[in-house]
């Protein structure tokens, strides 16, 4: 079987990123998965080994002293230069803010194309085949390349593992052309978020929009969240007045979440924040205006108070859970 | 300094958007074309930098059909100093491979000093074009900057990430792409929309931007294979807050194994 390479970031913390569990379990769907790493330093034992464990049997490390403070190029040359070693079927990257800026560098290095965002891969009669769903999911649609395609994956779109498997590494040296690279100062890090679970290939999703009048008062969503096990999310009304981080956006253009439950509270429900949450299985909307626009799209709606309902409905799950 | 932005037009979002089914493209005449909203954060950006700094030129440069100089005379109107139409047939359905070919020869036909393009556009939601323009002409990106500061030398700001932000520079000529945490942009005022009529725009084609045939021809393509409507939602129950609503609900998700 062909190759199928997957570039698997790794923070600077020294973190795998969680996409890198479905894109190796795609790329074993369609080959050999190979996980590209561009770093400094050797992999530490447990890094390969967790690597293998996620269905990784080749670690292609392209080793360069840029790592870490070359904006993405690393990653280009990594995975350039694995292309050339081990000529793929396909590229899989995840379409981060990392991943897709690597990814579409590639492309231009190897004059492939390049299939955005895709929720599923398969192959098909010799051609892999990207699905992606565009617009809110209004739309399915399957794209291909005349060539070896490289695939963004939307994060949190996958939800199986690769077989597990025993990791080699290969390590070659690649450089970096300083004079093409933005350069990476300091880091920012967002403080670690307890035990909450990331907004990205959540079962459930609480969000709140900007019904709530005050970064205080968003707390309730977070309570309503906890009490359920679900990510917190917000409108880009909620983001933009400062209620909730950046990275919490549903919509358009923010975050696209697929879960089994949606609870969408405070949020009117403009057809830019349905377009990232109207594929969820179940919707439930609080809003004390009747006519939102939620309401189209929600199973089970209440015209109601956020404040009157939303401190009740925490009771009343706590309780059932005591 | 040269700034030049990347202005898309796309179909308002605000409108419901349709796909050819025939041939997966965009059906351009359902939605009104307007500027894409994350262009206009960029144009803001360059316009304010041009406010500060006397002697700054801003382009716009945009890549679309013959109605895609409305958008172009818009961000005229709005304080650019001049546009850049690249317009030609066989450009219907380009991919991103293509998209950022022609727009990296226009640029350098045109000179430019920093290229400022949106992080990804509403139509597309790519959010590659402009990482392959950088590779293509070899310039630095600073891609998702939630902030941004020009100088002369260089630009920098603070990127965002997984897991937090990051403050990265890059030294110009270089290419970035700014987020929603841009602000909104300026409205055109009167005199901005009588002046916009007469500022230069220049119009070129592929030929003429020296992009040839067999160059464009030796790239794969991406092609729609087929592409299905999704049924529309439909509303279920709703109720209004008596006081038992909360309780109502939660028997529901109990009921429906979600709680
Ligand atoms: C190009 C573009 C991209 C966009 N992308 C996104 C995106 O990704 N995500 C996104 O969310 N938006 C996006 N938007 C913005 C979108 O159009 C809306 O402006 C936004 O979603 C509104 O957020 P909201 O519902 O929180 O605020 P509002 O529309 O102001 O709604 C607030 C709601 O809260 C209700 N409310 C107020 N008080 C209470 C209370 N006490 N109890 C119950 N209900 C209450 C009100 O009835 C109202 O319905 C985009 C817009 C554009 C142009
Ligand atoms: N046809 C185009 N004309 C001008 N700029 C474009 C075009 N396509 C993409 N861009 C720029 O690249 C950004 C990201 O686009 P995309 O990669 O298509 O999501 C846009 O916000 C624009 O700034």
């Amino acid at each position: 079987m062909s190759h199928v390479l997957v570039l698997v970031e790794i923070s600077h913390r020294g973190h795998i990123a969680d996409s890198a569990r479905g894109l190796l379990a795609l790329a074993a769907r369609l080959g050999d998965p190979v996980a590209v790493v561009a770093t400094r330093e050797p992999l530490a034992d447990d890094v390969v080994a967790k690597l293998g464990s996620l269905g990784a049997a080749q670690v292609y490390q392209g080793r360069s002293d840029a790592a870490g403070t070359a904006l993405v190029a690393p990653q280009v040359e990594a995975l350039a230069a694995a292309v050339a070693a081990l000529s793929p079927a396909a590229v899989l990257v995840s379409h981060s803010y990392d991943g897709r800026e690597a990814a579409a560098r590639l492309a231009v290095r190897t004059g492939s194309g390049v299939l955005v965002d895709a929720v599923n891969v398969r192959a098909e009669d010799g051609r892999i085949i990207a699905n992606g769903s565009i617009w809110g999911g209004n739309y399915l649609v399957d794209s291909a390349t005349t060539g070896m395609p490289v695939i963004t994956v939307r994060p949190g779109a996958v939800d199986e593992s690769a077989p597990q498997a025993s990791a080699q590494v290969t390590a070659e040296s690649v450089t970096v052309d300083a004079a093409t690279a933005g350069v990476i100062d300091s880091y920012n890090d967002a403080p670690e978020v307890s035990e909450r679970p990331s907004l990205l290939g959540a079962k459930k999703v609480v969000s709140g929009g900007r019904g709530f009048g005050s970064k205080e008062n968003f707390a309730l969503v977070e309570q309503l969240a906890d009490a359920l096990g679900a990510a917190v999310g917000a409108s880009r009304a909620a983001v933009d007045a400062g209620y909730s981080p950046q990275t919490t956006q549903v919509g358009q253009t923010g975050v696209s979440v697929s879960p089994d439950l949606y609870v969408a509270l405070g949020i009117s429900g403009a057809i830019q924040h349905r377009a990232g949450m109207q594929t969820a299985k179940t919707i439930v909307a609080i809003n004390k205006d009747a006519d939102a626009p939620i309401f189209e799209v929600a199973d089970f709606g209440i015209v109601g108070d956020v404040f009157t309902i939303v401190p009740q409905l925490v009771e009343a799950i706590k309780a059932r859970s005591a | 300094m040269r700034i030049v932005v990347l202005v898309k037009q796309v179909p308002d979002t605000s409108d419901v958007r349709k796909l050819d089914l025939n041939t997966g493209l965009l059906d351009r005449d359902a939605g009104e074309p307007i500027v894409d909203e994350i262009n206009e954060r960029g144009l803001e950006a360059a316009l304010r930098y041009k406010d500060d700094n006397k002697g700054t030129e801003v382009v716009v440069l945009s890549m679309g059909p013959e109605n895609a100089i409305k958008s172009i005379r818009k961000a005229l109107s709005m304080g650019a100093d001049s546009g850049v139409h690249i317009v030609d047939d066989s450009l219907a359905g380009a991919d991103a491979l293509v998209t950022s070919l022609a727009i990296s020869k226009a640029l350098e036909r045109t000179g430019y000093d920093l290229v400022v393009a949106g992080n990804e556009s509403t139509d597309g939601n790519g959010g590659i074009v402009p990482a392959m323009i950088s590779e293509r002409l070899g310039i630095p990106l600073l891609g998702f900057l939630v902030n941004m500061e020009i100088t002369e030398a260089q630009v920098s700001g603070e990127r965002q990430g997984d897991d937090g932000t990051a403050n990265v520079h890059a030294g110009l000529p270089a290419i970035v792409t700014v987020t929603e945490r841009f602000d909104y942009a300026r409205f055109p005022n009167f005199k901005g929309i009588m002046t916009a009529k007469r500022k230069p725009v220049d119009t070129v084609t592929l030929a003429e931007l020296g992009v040839d045939a067999a160059e464009v021809s030796s790239l794969d393509r991406t092609e729609v294979i087929s592409a299905v409507e999704r049924p529309a939602r439909t509303a279920g129950t709703k109720i209004d807050d008596d006081g038992t609503a909360a309780a109502t609900l939660v028997e529901y998700l109990a009921t429906n194994r979600l709680v």
